[in-house]
Protein backbone atom coordinates (compact mmCIF):
# COMPACT_ATOMS: atom_id res chain seq x y z
CA UNK A 1 0.00 0.00 0.00
CA UNK A 2 1.16 3.57 -0.94
CA UNK A 3 2.03 6.00 1.37
CA UNK A 4 -0.72 8.73 0.80
CA UNK A 5 0.36 11.28 3.22
CA UNK A 6 4.10 11.13 2.74
CA UNK A 7 3.72 11.52 -1.44
CA UNK A 8 0.21 13.28 -2.57
CA UNK A 9 0.60 11.69 -5.88
CA UNK A 10 1.44 8.17 -4.80
CA UNK A 11 -2.39 7.01 -5.00
CA UNK A 12 -2.86 8.58 -8.98
CA UNK A 13 0.65 6.67 -9.68
CA UNK A 14 -0.64 3.70 -8.53
CA UNK A 15 -3.73 3.99 -9.59
CA UNK A 16 -2.16 5.18 -13.43
CA UNK A 17 -0.04 1.82 -13.03
CA UNK A 18 -2.87 -0.67 -12.86
CA UNK A 19 -5.30 0.88 -14.76
CA UNK A 20 -6.15 -2.17 -16.74
CA UNK A 21 -6.36 -4.07 -13.87
CA UNK A 22 -9.02 -1.34 -12.42
CA UNK A 23 -10.64 -1.50 -15.86
CA UNK A 24 -10.91 -5.10 -15.43
CA UNK A 25 -12.62 -5.03 -11.75
CA UNK A 26 -14.80 -2.40 -12.03
CA UNK A 27 -16.10 -2.10 -16.03
CA UNK A 28 -19.32 -0.12 -14.67
CA UNK A 29 -17.47 2.92 -13.79
CA UNK A 30 -15.28 3.18 -17.23
CA UNK A 31 -17.94 2.42 -19.43
CA UNK A 32 -21.44 3.47 -19.56
CA UNK A 33 -23.90 0.56 -19.93
CA UNK A 34 -24.80 0.18 -23.78
CA UNK A 35 -28.70 0.54 -22.99
CA UNK A 36 -27.69 3.88 -21.26
CA UNK A 37 -25.42 4.36 -24.27
CA UNK A 38 -27.86 3.48 -26.84
CA UNK A 39 -30.70 5.57 -24.81
CA UNK A 40 -28.04 8.43 -24.63
CA UNK A 41 -28.11 8.66 -28.47
CA UNK A 42 -31.39 7.37 -29.87
CA UNK A 43 -33.52 10.18 -27.79
CA UNK A 44 -32.03 13.22 -28.60
CA UNK A 45 -32.56 11.65 -32.45
CA UNK A 46 -36.05 10.55 -31.65
CA UNK A 47 -36.72 14.55 -30.46
CA UNK A 48 -34.54 15.94 -33.18
CA UNK A 49 -36.82 13.57 -36.08
CA UNK A 50 -39.95 15.16 -34.16
CA UNK A 51 -38.92 18.45 -34.33
CA UNK A 52 -38.15 18.54 -38.03
CA UNK A 53 -41.39 16.39 -38.60
CA UNK A 54 -43.34 19.18 -36.77
CA UNK A 55 -41.51 22.03 -38.96
CA UNK A 56 -42.76 20.50 -41.89
CA UNK A 57 -46.13 19.96 -40.68
CA UNK A 58 -46.26 23.39 -39.33
CA UNK A 59 -45.14 25.03 -42.81
CA UNK A 60 -41.98 26.57 -41.77
CA UNK A 61 -40.18 27.98 -44.28
CA UNK A 62 -37.07 30.28 -44.13
CA UNK A 63 -37.61 33.19 -46.35
CA UNK A 64 -40.70 33.72 -43.68
CA UNK A 65 -39.25 33.40 -41.16
CA UNK A 66 -36.20 35.77 -42.99
CA UNK A 67 -38.81 37.99 -43.95
CA UNK A 68 -40.40 37.93 -40.27
CA UNK A 69 -37.04 39.24 -38.85
CA UNK A 70 -36.40 41.65 -40.72
CA UNK A 71 -39.78 43.17 -40.09
CA UNK A 72 -39.05 42.50 -36.28
CA UNK A 73 -36.01 44.16 -36.67
CA UNK A 74 -38.31 47.80 -38.34
CA UNK A 75 -40.68 46.90 -35.28
CA UNK A 76 -38.03 47.31 -32.61
CA UNK A 77 -36.66 50.80 -34.38
CA UNK A 78 -40.59 51.57 -34.43
CA UNK A 79 -40.83 50.90 -31.10
CA UNK A 80 -37.80 53.28 -29.62
CA UNK A 81 -38.24 55.59 -27.64
CA UNK A 82 -41.81 54.42 -25.75
CA UNK A 83 -44.29 57.08 -26.03
CA UNK A 84 -47.85 57.07 -24.43
CA UNK A 85 -48.83 59.78 -27.11
CA UNK A 86 -51.26 61.14 -24.53
CA UNK A 87 -52.83 57.96 -23.34
CA UNK A 88 -50.90 57.32 -20.24
CA UNK A 89 -54.08 58.09 -17.89
CA UNK A 90 -56.37 55.39 -19.75
CA UNK A 91 -53.33 53.21 -19.48
CA UNK A 92 -53.55 53.65 -15.75
CA UNK A 93 -57.19 53.37 -15.61
CA UNK A 94 -56.65 49.48 -17.40
CA UNK A 95 -53.95 48.30 -15.48
CA UNK A 96 -55.88 49.18 -12.30
CA UNK A 97 -58.65 47.49 -13.85
CA UNK A 98 -56.37 44.60 -14.60
CA UNK A 99 -55.38 44.77 -10.92
CA UNK A 100 -58.93 44.78 -9.72
CA UNK A 101 -59.11 41.58 -12.10
CA UNK A 102 -56.88 39.60 -10.71
CA UNK A 103 -56.87 40.26 -6.94
CA UNK A 104 -60.41 39.86 -7.08
CA UNK A 105 -60.40 36.67 -9.20
CA UNK A 106 -57.85 35.30 -6.66
CA UNK A 107 -59.84 35.89 -3.78
CA UNK A 108 -63.03 34.42 -5.34
CA UNK A 109 -61.29 31.46 -6.26
CA UNK A 110 -59.92 30.75 -3.20
CA UNK A 111 -62.90 31.15 -1.12
CA UNK A 112 -64.41 29.11 -3.33
CA UNK A 113 -62.32 26.25 -3.31
CA UNK A 114 -61.09 26.41 0.72
CA UNK A 115 -64.24 24.55 1.93
CA UNK A 116 -64.59 21.80 -1.67
CA UNK A 117 -60.35 21.14 -1.28
CA UNK A 118 -61.26 19.59 2.41
CA UNK A 119 -63.38 17.20 0.11
CA UNK A 120 -60.62 16.36 -2.16
CA UNK A 121 -58.08 15.84 1.06
CA UNK A 122 -57.91 12.39 2.24
CA UNK A 123 -57.44 12.14 5.09
CA UNK A 124 -60.50 14.59 6.02
CA UNK A 125 -62.88 12.40 3.35
CA UNK A 126 -61.73 8.65 3.61
CA UNK A 127 -64.89 7.94 1.36
CA UNK A 128 -62.50 6.91 -1.96
CA UNK A 129 -65.39 7.95 -4.12
CA UNK A 130 -66.29 11.46 -3.01
CA UNK A 131 -62.67 12.80 -2.65
CA UNK A 132 -61.41 11.01 -6.31
CA UNK A 133 -64.60 12.76 -8.24
CA UNK A 134 -63.72 16.25 -6.18
CA UNK A 135 -59.87 15.79 -7.75
CA UNK A 136 -60.72 14.56 -11.25
CA UNK A 137 -63.71 17.62 -11.14
CA UNK A 138 -60.70 19.80 -10.51
CA UNK A 139 -58.53 17.99 -12.79
CA UNK A 140 -61.02 19.08 -15.66
CA UNK A 141 -61.90 22.77 -14.31
CA UNK A 142 -58.05 23.53 -14.18
CA UNK A 143 -57.75 22.10 -17.91
CA UNK A 144 -59.57 24.52 -19.20
CA UNK A 145 -57.48 27.85 -20.24
CA UNK A 146 -58.38 31.18 -18.29
CA UNK A 147 -59.29 32.45 -21.53
CA UNK A 148 -61.63 29.98 -22.66
CA UNK A 149 -63.53 30.59 -19.33
CA UNK A 150 -63.06 34.01 -20.72
CA UNK A 151 -65.31 33.51 -23.68
CA UNK A 152 -67.33 31.41 -22.11
CA UNK A 153 -68.56 34.18 -19.34
CA UNK A 154 -68.80 36.71 -22.12
CA UNK A 155 -72.21 34.78 -23.25
CA UNK A 156 -73.63 35.04 -19.82
CA UNK A 157 -72.52 38.59 -18.21
CA UNK A 158 -71.59 40.56 -21.13
CA UNK A 159 -67.56 42.38 -22.56
CA UNK A 160 -66.06 43.58 -19.74
CA UNK A 161 -64.01 43.15 -16.94
CA UNK A 162 -66.38 40.79 -14.56
CA UNK A 163 -66.33 38.19 -17.44
CA UNK A 164 -62.32 38.36 -16.55
CA UNK A 165 -63.20 38.05 -12.84
CA UNK A 166 -65.71 35.12 -13.50
CA UNK A 167 -62.68 33.62 -15.83
CA UNK A 168 -60.05 33.99 -13.32
CA UNK A 169 -62.00 32.72 -10.83
CA UNK A 170 -62.94 29.45 -12.27
CA UNK A 171 -59.58 28.50 -13.96
CA UNK A 172 -58.18 29.64 -9.89
CA UNK A 173 -60.40 27.13 -8.64
CA UNK A 174 -59.00 24.15 -10.17
CA UNK A 175 -55.81 24.75 -9.23
CA UNK A 176 -56.52 25.79 -5.98
CA UNK A 177 -58.55 22.77 -5.31
CA UNK A 178 -55.47 20.34 -6.28
CA UNK A 179 -53.01 22.66 -4.11
CA UNK A 180 -55.52 23.08 -1.37
CA UNK A 181 -56.44 19.31 -1.08
CA UNK A 182 -52.38 18.25 -1.42
CA UNK A 183 -51.78 21.16 1.61
CA UNK A 184 -54.23 19.01 4.17
CA UNK A 185 -53.22 15.89 3.09
CA UNK A 186 -49.35 16.85 4.09
CA UNK A 187 -50.31 18.14 7.07
CA UNK A 188 -49.19 16.34 10.79
CA UNK A 189 -52.08 14.25 11.65
CA UNK A 190 -51.31 14.53 15.56
CA UNK A 191 -52.98 17.33 15.92
CA UNK A 192 -56.21 16.20 15.19
CA UNK A 193 -55.84 13.34 16.57
CA UNK A 194 -55.23 15.43 19.89
CA UNK A 195 -58.05 17.21 19.03
CA UNK A 196 -60.08 14.18 18.88
CA UNK A 197 -58.79 12.22 22.33
CA UNK A 198 -60.07 15.40 23.54
CA UNK A 199 -63.71 14.69 22.74
CA UNK A 200 -63.73 17.16 19.48
CA UNK A 201 -66.26 16.53 16.91
CA UNK A 202 -64.61 15.68 13.33
CA UNK A 203 -66.28 19.53 12.44
CA UNK A 204 -63.48 20.78 16.00
CA UNK A 205 -60.96 18.34 14.56
CA UNK A 206 -60.77 20.15 11.06
CA UNK A 207 -60.87 23.64 12.75
CA UNK A 208 -58.36 23.19 15.12
CA UNK A 209 -56.33 20.66 13.68
CA UNK A 210 -56.22 21.38 10.44
CA UNK A 211 -57.10 24.63 9.58
CA UNK A 212 -53.88 26.16 12.07
CA UNK A 213 -51.52 24.24 10.40
CA UNK A 214 -52.40 24.35 6.46
CA UNK A 215 -53.86 28.69 6.61
CA UNK A 216 -50.25 29.67 6.15
CA UNK A 217 -49.40 27.15 3.57
CA UNK A 218 -52.57 28.10 1.70
CA UNK A 219 -51.92 32.13 2.14
CA UNK A 220 -48.66 31.69 0.24
CA UNK A 221 -50.05 30.26 -2.43
CA UNK A 222 -52.58 32.55 -3.17
CA UNK A 223 -50.03 35.32 -2.43
CA UNK A 224 -48.37 33.59 -5.74
CA UNK A 225 -51.34 33.11 -7.66
CA UNK A 226 -52.43 36.46 -7.25
CA UNK A 227 -48.68 37.12 -8.88
CA UNK A 228 -49.08 35.26 -12.08
CA UNK A 229 -52.68 35.83 -12.44
CA UNK A 230 -51.82 40.03 -12.74
CA UNK A 231 -49.96 38.24 -15.90
CA UNK A 232 -52.86 36.25 -17.07
CA UNK A 233 -55.19 39.17 -16.65
CA UNK A 234 -52.98 41.89 -18.76
CA UNK A 235 -54.23 39.14 -21.65
CA UNK A 236 -57.94 38.47 -20.80
CA UNK A 237 -58.30 41.71 -22.47
CA UNK A 238 -57.77 39.76 -25.83
CA UNK A 239 -61.23 38.50 -25.88
CA UNK A 240 -62.86 41.05 -24.51
CA UNK A 241 -62.51 40.25 -21.22
CA UNK A 242 -61.84 43.93 -19.60
CA UNK A 243 -58.15 45.18 -18.57
CA UNK A 244 -55.30 46.42 -19.98
CA UNK A 245 -55.27 43.61 -22.86
CA UNK A 246 -57.98 45.47 -25.18
CA UNK A 247 -55.53 48.09 -25.66
CA UNK A 248 -52.43 45.96 -26.41
CA UNK A 249 -54.44 44.19 -28.78
CA UNK A 250 -55.75 47.23 -30.69
CA UNK A 251 -52.46 49.16 -30.68
CA UNK A 252 -50.33 45.67 -31.88
CA UNK A 253 -53.20 45.27 -35.01
CA UNK A 254 -52.97 48.76 -35.97
CA UNK A 255 -48.92 49.44 -35.34
CA UNK A 256 -49.09 52.00 -32.68
CA UNK A 257 -45.36 50.24 -31.50
CA UNK A 258 -44.40 53.27 -29.37
CA UNK A 259 -47.53 52.84 -27.26
CA UNK A 260 -47.37 49.93 -27.76
CA UNK A 261 -43.72 49.72 -25.76
CA UNK A 262 -45.32 52.30 -23.42
CA UNK A 263 -47.82 50.26 -22.10
CA UNK A 264 -45.59 47.12 -22.40
CA UNK A 265 -42.98 49.17 -19.82
CA UNK A 266 -45.88 49.78 -17.54
CA UNK A 267 -47.16 46.72 -17.45
CA UNK A 268 -43.47 44.83 -16.22
CA UNK A 269 -43.58 47.74 -13.91
CA UNK A 270 -46.30 46.94 -12.12
CA UNK A 271 -45.52 43.35 -12.25
CA UNK A 272 -42.54 43.96 -10.59
CA UNK A 273 -43.99 46.09 -8.05
CA UNK A 274 -46.74 43.46 -7.11
CA UNK A 275 -44.04 40.59 -6.95
CA UNK A 276 -41.95 42.83 -4.82
CA UNK A 277 -45.05 43.39 -2.34
CA UNK A 278 -46.10 39.66 -2.61
CA UNK A 279 -42.51 38.19 -2.56
CA UNK A 280 -42.54 40.34 0.96
CA UNK A 281 -45.81 39.11 2.28
CA UNK A 282 -45.20 35.43 1.49
CA UNK A 283 -41.53 35.70 3.33
CA UNK A 284 -43.37 37.31 6.48
CA UNK A 285 -45.96 34.44 6.42
CA UNK A 286 -43.89 31.19 6.13
CA UNK A 287 -40.45 32.33 6.81
CA UNK A 288 -37.81 32.92 4.42
CA UNK A 289 -36.14 29.41 4.93
CA UNK A 290 -39.53 27.46 3.07
CA UNK A 291 -39.71 29.78 0.25
CA UNK A 292 -38.58 28.07 -2.90
CA UNK B 1 -60.01 7.54 42.48
CA UNK B 2 -60.35 10.99 41.80
CA UNK B 3 -57.33 12.69 40.80
CA UNK B 4 -56.45 16.06 42.87
CA UNK B 5 -56.93 19.11 40.27
CA UNK B 6 -54.16 21.42 41.56
CA UNK B 7 -56.09 25.53 41.87
CA UNK B 8 -53.75 27.86 41.71
CA UNK B 9 -54.49 30.83 44.07
CA UNK B 10 -56.93 33.14 42.83
CA UNK B 11 -54.05 36.35 42.30
CA UNK B 12 -52.18 34.19 40.22
CA UNK B 13 -54.48 32.46 38.14
CA UNK B 14 -56.11 35.60 37.35
CA UNK B 15 -53.24 36.91 35.98
CA UNK B 16 -52.68 34.16 34.07
CA UNK B 17 -56.23 33.85 32.74
CA UNK B 18 -55.77 37.56 31.47
CA UNK B 19 -52.11 37.03 29.72
CA UNK B 20 -54.03 34.46 27.65
CA UNK B 21 -57.19 36.67 27.06
CA UNK B 22 -54.80 39.81 25.96
CA UNK B 23 -52.76 37.06 23.82
CA UNK B 24 -56.26 35.68 22.28
CA UNK B 25 -57.09 39.60 21.59
CA UNK B 26 -53.95 40.70 19.91
CA UNK B 27 -54.43 37.59 17.89
CA UNK B 28 -58.37 38.44 17.23
CA UNK B 29 -56.96 42.05 16.18
CA UNK B 30 -54.47 40.90 13.74
CA UNK B 31 -56.90 38.74 12.15
CA UNK B 32 -59.54 41.46 12.22
CA UNK B 33 -56.89 43.96 10.82
CA UNK B 34 -56.38 41.43 7.80
CA UNK B 35 -59.86 40.93 6.87
CA UNK B 36 -60.98 44.24 6.97
CA UNK B 37 -57.32 44.93 4.26
CA UNK B 38 -58.82 42.24 2.47
CA UNK B 39 -62.21 43.04 2.43
CA UNK B 40 -61.38 46.77 1.75
CA UNK B 41 -58.77 45.98 -1.35
CA UNK B 42 -61.37 43.47 -2.85
CA UNK B 43 -64.11 46.85 -2.47
CA UNK B 44 -61.94 48.95 -4.54
CA UNK B 45 -61.28 46.26 -6.93
CA UNK B 46 -65.02 45.37 -7.44
CA UNK B 47 -65.24 48.76 -8.48
CA UNK B 48 -62.53 49.08 -10.89
CA UNK B 49 -63.93 45.86 -12.53
CA UNK B 50 -67.30 47.16 -12.80
CA UNK B 51 -68.78 43.86 -10.82
CA UNK B 52 -72.07 43.86 -10.83
CA UNK B 53 -73.47 40.67 -8.66
CA UNK B 54 -76.86 41.81 -9.75
CA UNK B 55 -76.16 41.35 -13.71
CA UNK B 56 -74.54 37.94 -12.12
CA UNK B 57 -77.64 37.04 -10.48
CA UNK B 58 -80.08 38.03 -13.37
CA UNK B 59 -78.12 36.24 -15.73
CA UNK B 60 -76.08 33.07 -13.83
CA UNK B 61 -79.44 30.72 -15.76
CA UNK B 62 -78.20 31.95 -19.02
CA UNK B 63 -74.80 30.28 -17.61
CA UNK B 64 -76.89 26.52 -17.04
CA UNK B 65 -79.20 27.52 -20.54
CA UNK B 66 -75.44 28.24 -22.13
CA UNK B 67 -74.48 24.81 -20.94
CA UNK B 68 -77.37 22.44 -21.49
CA UNK B 69 -77.37 24.24 -25.10
CA UNK B 70 -73.67 22.65 -25.60
CA UNK B 71 -74.90 19.22 -24.78
CA UNK B 72 -75.70 17.52 -28.26
CA UNK B 73 -79.15 16.15 -29.06
CA UNK B 74 -79.63 12.44 -28.40
CA UNK B 75 -83.25 12.14 -29.16
CA UNK B 76 -83.00 10.93 -32.81
CA UNK B 77 -82.86 7.22 -31.11
CA UNK B 78 -79.49 6.14 -33.16
CA UNK B 79 -76.69 6.97 -30.58
CA UNK B 80 -73.97 6.34 -33.21
CA UNK B 81 -75.83 8.53 -35.54
CA UNK B 82 -75.91 11.32 -33.06
CA UNK B 83 -72.25 10.68 -32.05
CA UNK B 84 -71.18 11.15 -35.75
CA UNK B 85 -73.89 14.45 -35.75
CA UNK B 86 -72.12 15.74 -33.12
CA UNK B 87 -68.54 15.19 -33.88
CA UNK B 88 -69.05 15.97 -37.65
CA UNK B 89 -65.66 17.21 -37.79
CA UNK B 90 -63.84 14.76 -36.09
CA UNK B 91 -60.54 14.25 -37.89
CA UNK B 92 -60.58 17.98 -38.72
CA UNK B 93 -60.36 18.71 -35.15
CA UNK B 94 -57.94 15.67 -34.48
CA UNK B 95 -55.98 17.40 -37.08
CA UNK B 96 -55.82 20.74 -34.79
CA UNK B 97 -55.08 19.28 -32.05
CA UNK B 98 -52.24 17.57 -33.44
CA UNK B 99 -51.27 20.42 -34.49
CA UNK B 100 -51.88 22.23 -31.07
CA UNK B 101 -49.72 19.68 -29.45
CA UNK B 102 -46.81 19.86 -31.84
CA UNK B 103 -46.89 23.97 -31.29
CA UNK B 104 -46.34 23.05 -27.79
CA UNK B 105 -43.43 19.98 -28.17
CA UNK B 106 -41.31 22.89 -31.31
CA UNK B 107 -42.10 25.59 -28.78
CA UNK B 108 -40.98 23.63 -25.70
CA UNK B 109 -37.90 22.22 -27.22
CA UNK B 110 -36.56 25.18 -28.68
CA UNK B 111 -37.47 27.30 -25.29
CA UNK B 112 -35.46 24.65 -23.39
CA UNK B 113 -32.22 24.19 -25.54
CA UNK B 114 -32.51 28.47 -25.49
CA UNK B 115 -32.80 28.31 -21.93
CA UNK B 116 -29.85 25.44 -21.32
CA UNK B 117 -27.74 27.71 -23.31
CA UNK B 118 -28.50 30.86 -21.18
CA UNK B 119 -29.12 29.65 -17.75
CA UNK B 120 -24.90 28.87 -17.07
CA UNK B 121 -24.78 32.23 -17.62
CA UNK B 122 -27.31 33.29 -15.51
CA UNK B 123 -26.18 31.19 -12.20
CA UNK B 124 -24.55 32.67 -9.04
CA UNK B 125 -21.73 29.84 -9.18
CA UNK B 126 -20.92 29.51 -12.89
CA UNK B 127 -21.17 32.50 -14.34
CA UNK B 128 -18.35 34.41 -16.51
CA UNK B 129 -18.61 37.69 -15.00
CA UNK B 130 -21.18 39.86 -13.11
CA UNK B 131 -22.33 41.99 -15.89
CA UNK B 132 -23.01 39.41 -18.36
CA UNK B 133 -25.17 37.01 -15.36
CA UNK B 134 -27.16 40.51 -14.73
CA UNK B 135 -27.55 41.06 -17.96
CA UNK B 136 -28.74 37.50 -18.63
CA UNK B 137 -31.28 37.41 -15.78
CA UNK B 138 -32.96 40.89 -17.21
CA UNK B 139 -33.54 38.77 -20.37
CA UNK B 140 -34.71 36.01 -19.26
CA UNK B 141 -37.25 38.09 -16.61
CA UNK B 142 -38.26 39.92 -19.76
CA UNK B 143 -38.89 36.60 -22.09
CA UNK B 144 -41.32 35.86 -18.69
CA UNK B 145 -43.08 38.60 -17.63
CA UNK B 146 -44.35 39.74 -21.49
CA UNK B 147 -47.49 37.06 -21.61
CA UNK B 148 -46.65 34.33 -24.95
CA UNK B 149 -50.20 35.47 -26.08
CA UNK B 150 -48.60 39.15 -26.82
CA UNK B 151 -45.68 37.58 -28.78
CA UNK B 152 -48.17 35.65 -30.61
CA UNK B 153 -49.99 39.32 -31.78
CA UNK B 154 -46.61 40.55 -32.85
CA UNK B 155 -45.27 37.71 -34.13
CA UNK B 156 -48.66 37.08 -35.94
CA UNK B 157 -48.08 40.17 -37.86
CA UNK B 158 -44.41 39.76 -38.82
CA UNK B 159 -44.22 36.27 -39.76
CA UNK B 160 -47.78 35.77 -40.84
CA UNK B 161 -51.02 34.02 -39.27
CA UNK B 162 -50.13 30.76 -39.07
CA UNK B 163 -48.62 27.92 -36.54
CA UNK B 164 -45.21 29.27 -36.62
CA UNK B 165 -45.54 32.66 -34.92
CA UNK B 166 -47.13 30.45 -32.15
CA UNK B 167 -44.03 28.25 -31.82
CA UNK B 168 -41.86 31.11 -31.87
CA UNK B 169 -44.37 32.76 -29.16
CA UNK B 170 -44.14 29.81 -26.99
CA UNK B 171 -40.23 29.33 -27.58
CA UNK B 172 -39.55 32.91 -26.22
CA UNK B 173 -41.81 32.67 -22.90
CA UNK B 174 -40.60 29.38 -21.96
CA UNK B 175 -36.82 30.89 -22.82
CA UNK B 176 -37.67 32.88 -19.42
CA UNK B 177 -39.57 30.99 -17.49
CA UNK B 178 -37.53 27.51 -17.87
CA UNK B 179 -34.28 29.69 -17.79
CA UNK B 180 -34.75 31.01 -14.41
CA UNK B 181 -35.70 27.59 -13.10
CA UNK B 182 -32.47 26.14 -14.70
CA UNK B 183 -30.56 28.46 -13.21
CA UNK B 184 -31.96 27.61 -9.71
CA UNK B 185 -30.86 24.19 -10.28
CA UNK B 186 -27.91 25.03 -11.38
CA UNK B 187 -27.09 27.07 -8.10
CA UNK B 188 -28.03 23.96 -6.18
CA UNK B 189 -25.62 21.87 -7.37
CA UNK B 190 -22.47 20.12 -5.37
CA UNK B 191 -19.20 22.44 -6.18
CA UNK B 192 -17.11 19.30 -5.98
CA UNK B 193 -16.71 18.08 -9.21
CA UNK B 194 -16.39 21.70 -10.08
CA UNK B 195 -13.71 22.22 -8.22
CA UNK B 196 -12.15 19.29 -9.36
CA UNK B 197 -12.44 19.80 -13.34
CA UNK B 198 -10.94 23.23 -12.49
CA UNK B 199 -8.10 22.09 -10.74
CA UNK B 200 -7.20 19.77 -13.38
CA UNK B 201 -7.16 22.94 -16.05
CA UNK B 202 -10.20 22.69 -17.97
CA UNK B 203 -11.57 25.24 -19.98
CA UNK B 204 -15.17 26.79 -18.84
CA UNK B 205 -16.96 24.59 -21.52
CA UNK B 206 -15.24 21.38 -20.08
CA UNK B 207 -16.68 21.91 -16.85
CA UNK B 208 -20.30 22.71 -18.09
CA UNK B 209 -20.03 19.42 -19.96
CA UNK B 210 -18.66 16.49 -17.59
CA UNK B 211 -19.31 18.49 -13.89
CA UNK B 212 -22.51 20.12 -14.04
CA UNK B 213 -24.35 18.92 -17.12
CA UNK B 214 -24.47 15.26 -15.47
CA UNK B 215 -26.13 16.63 -12.26
CA UNK B 216 -28.38 18.72 -13.72
CA UNK B 217 -29.70 16.97 -16.79
CA UNK B 218 -32.38 15.09 -14.73
CA UNK B 219 -33.83 18.44 -13.27
CA UNK B 220 -33.50 20.36 -16.37
CA UNK B 221 -35.71 17.08 -17.98
CA UNK B 222 -38.32 17.13 -15.48
CA UNK B 223 -39.10 21.12 -15.51
CA UNK B 224 -38.64 20.76 -19.21
CA UNK B 225 -41.51 18.28 -19.69
CA UNK B 226 -43.39 20.59 -16.53
CA UNK B 227 -43.57 23.10 -18.80
CA UNK B 228 -44.38 20.95 -22.04
CA UNK B 229 -47.74 20.31 -20.36
CA UNK B 230 -48.03 24.15 -19.63
CA UNK B 231 -47.76 24.62 -23.00
CA UNK B 232 -50.08 22.26 -24.80
CA UNK B 233 -52.53 24.61 -22.99
CA UNK B 234 -50.83 28.02 -23.90
CA UNK B 235 -51.14 26.65 -27.46
CA UNK B 236 -54.58 25.81 -27.49
CA UNK B 237 -55.39 29.32 -27.27
CA UNK B 238 -52.90 30.76 -29.71
CA UNK B 239 -55.65 30.39 -32.55
CA UNK B 240 -57.26 33.32 -30.27
CA UNK B 241 -55.24 35.71 -32.00
CA UNK B 242 -54.54 33.04 -35.19
CA UNK B 243 -51.30 31.59 -34.05
CA UNK B 244 -52.35 28.34 -35.28
CA UNK B 245 -53.55 25.07 -33.87
CA UNK B 246 -57.37 24.39 -32.14
CA UNK B 247 -58.46 27.63 -30.64
CA UNK B 248 -59.74 29.35 -33.76
CA UNK B 249 -62.02 27.17 -34.54
CA UNK B 250 -63.04 27.26 -30.71
CA UNK B 251 -63.29 30.40 -31.15
CA UNK B 252 -65.46 30.60 -34.65
CA UNK B 253 -68.14 27.85 -32.66
CA UNK B 254 -68.21 29.92 -29.45
CA UNK B 255 -68.39 33.66 -31.89
CA UNK B 256 -71.41 32.03 -33.75
CA UNK B 257 -73.37 30.56 -31.37
CA UNK B 258 -72.69 26.65 -32.81
CA UNK B 259 -73.69 25.10 -29.58
CA UNK B 260 -72.65 21.61 -29.82
CA UNK B 261 -69.47 22.05 -31.84
CA UNK B 262 -67.95 24.38 -28.35
CA UNK B 263 -68.85 21.09 -26.36
CA UNK B 264 -67.28 18.40 -28.88
CA UNK B 265 -63.89 20.84 -28.87
CA UNK B 266 -63.77 21.87 -25.37
CA UNK B 267 -64.22 17.83 -24.23
CA UNK B 268 -61.39 16.91 -26.59
CA UNK B 269 -59.18 19.77 -25.58
CA UNK B 270 -59.78 18.27 -21.81
CA UNK B 271 -59.42 15.27 -22.61
CA UNK B 272 -55.88 15.91 -24.67
CA UNK B 273 -54.49 18.05 -22.03
CA UNK B 274 -55.37 15.80 -19.33
CA UNK B 275 -53.74 12.77 -21.09
CA UNK B 276 -50.55 14.37 -21.59
CA UNK B 277 -50.53 15.93 -17.52
CA UNK B 278 -50.98 11.99 -16.64
CA UNK B 279 -47.97 10.92 -19.55
CA UNK B 280 -45.85 13.63 -18.58
CA UNK B 281 -46.08 13.09 -14.29
CA UNK B 282 -45.15 9.58 -15.32
CA UNK B 283 -42.20 10.41 -16.99
CA UNK B 284 -41.55 12.95 -14.91
CA UNK B 285 -41.67 10.67 -11.46
CA UNK B 286 -39.43 8.02 -13.42
CA UNK B 287 -37.00 10.82 -13.97
CA UNK B 288 -36.97 11.93 -10.28
CA UNK B 289 -36.71 7.91 -9.25
CA UNK B 290 -33.25 7.91 -11.52
CA UNK B 291 -31.86 11.21 -9.61
CA UNK B 292 -32.93 9.67 -6.70
CA UNK B 293 -31.09 6.25 -7.40
CA UNK B 294 -28.10 7.49 -7.90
Amino acid sequence: MTDVTANPRGLGDAARADLGGLKQRHPGVFRASPRNRALAILIPLAMLAVAIIAMVLLDFSLVRILNGLSRLGRFAVLMIPPDAEGRAWAFTVALGETLGIAFLGTLTAAILAFPVAFLAARNVIPNIFVHFGTRRTFDVVRSVDTLIWALMWINVVGLGPFAGVLAIACADFGSFGKLFSEAIEATDGKASEGVAAAGGSKLHQVRFGLVPGVLPVIASQVLYFFESNTRSATIIGIVGAGGVGIYLTELIRVLELKQVAFLILMILVTVAIIDFISTRLRMAIIGKQKLS
Amino acid sequence: MATAVPVLPEPQARALADAYASAVAARRMRGLAVLIAIVVLALISGYLAHVRPLTLFANIGNFGSFISRTIPDFSSGNPIADLRAWYWNFPGWLGLLGQTILIAYLGTLMGALAAIALCFFASANIALGRGSRIATRRLLEFCRTVPDIVFALIFVIAFGLGPMAGVFALAIHTTGALGKLFAEVVENIDMKPVEGMRATGASWIQTVRYAVLPQVAPGFASYALLRFEINVRGAGVMGFVGAGGIGQEFLVAIRNFYYSDVSAILLMIIATVIIIDMLTERLRHRLIGFEGAR
